[in-house]
C-alpha cells in the first residue's frame, strides 16, 4: 500500500508513527515531509533504516519550493505530480498520515 | 508614531515555509511593526530556520515565493535576525545555506535574548 506523509519529521510524529506501524510498501513524502529526505537532517538515519522495508519517494516540486532539490538522500526517488498519480494508481490502498 | 515609546519586539519563527501559513503571516506582521519604528528582532529556530534557505523555487507548487522579502528587511531597518545554532545543525544546514546575513546563537543565548523583550509574538 501507499503511505503519504505531509509533516516535517522534526515537528510532528506522523512519519515516525508510520514507520513504526506500517509493514512495508510505498512511502511518499510531500509538503513539509520532504525535509525528511534531505541529507544531514536529524531524521536521515531513521529514513535510511526504513529503506529496507519501504520504497521511499519524495515530491520534487515541494523540495524545489524549499530550496533543497539538490540534497536528496541517496536511495530516495524524486517524483513529479505524474509520479504521485502513478503511485496512487498502482497501490490498492492509501493511507495519509494527517 | 511621534514621541511614541520604542518597545523591543521579538518575532519567534518555528515553522517551515509553505506547509503552513505561519511563516508568511509572521513576515506580514514584521513589516507592519517595522513601519511603527519599533526595535524588532526576528528569531528563527526549529523548522523556522528553513524559511531562510537559499534557492527556493516555488513555480512547481504554484505558491508565491516570499523568501526574497527577507532580503528586503534591512530596508525597513529590521536587521536583527537570530538563528538557532542547534536547529541549523539538526537540519544539515550551515550559515552559508541562508539567504541573508544572520547572527547565530546557541539555545542559552537565545533564551536570554527572549527574556529581554517587551513583546514576544509567536509563529
Amino acid at each position: 500500500m501507499l503511505h503519504i506523509i505531509n509533516r516535517s519529521p522534526q515537528s510532528n510524529n506522523a512519519l515516525e508513527n508510520c514507520l513504526n506501524t506500517a509493514a512495508g510498501g510505498d512511502i511518499l513524502l510531500i509538503e513539509d515531509a520532504v525535509y525528511a529526505a534531505t541529507s544531514g537532517n536529524a531524521f536521515e538515519g531513521k529514513l535510511r533504516v526504513a529503506m529496507g522495508r519501504f520504497k521511499i519517494s519524495v515530491l520534487r516540486p515541494d523540495l524545489e519550493a524549499r530550496g533543497l532539490a539538490d540534497r536528496i538522500v541517496d536511495g530516495v526517488s524524486p517524483v513529479d505530480y505524474g509520479g504521485f498519480v502513478d503511485l496512487a494508481a498502482n497501490n490498492k490502498t492509501c493511507q495519509s498520515w494527517l | 508614531m511621534s514621541e511614541g515609546t520604542v518597545k523591543k519586539f521579538m518575532f519567534v519563527n518555528r515553522k517551515a515555509p509553505y506547509g503552513t501559513i505561519y511563516a508568511l503571516e509572521s513576515l506580514e506582521v514584521v513589516l507592519i511593526s517595522a513601519a511603527f519604528d519599533q526595535d524588532v528582532s526576528l528569531v528563527f529556530q526549529d523548522d523556522g530556520v528553513y524559511q531562510l534557505k537559499k534557492g527556493q523555487q516555488t513555480k512547481g507548487i504554484e505558491i508565491k515565493n516570499f523568501s526574497p522579502t527577507y532580503r528586503a528587511l534591512e530596508d525597513y531597518d529590521v536587521e536583527k535576525l537570530y538563528v538557532s545554532k542547534e536547529s541549523l545543525a539538526e537540519r544539515g544546514l550551515t550559515e552559508e545555506d541562508l539567504l541573508v546575513p544572520v547572527i547565530v546563537l546557541d539555545r542559552a543565548a537565545m533564551g536570554a535574548l527572549m527574556d529581554e523583550q517587551d513583546v514576544v509574538l509567536s509563529f
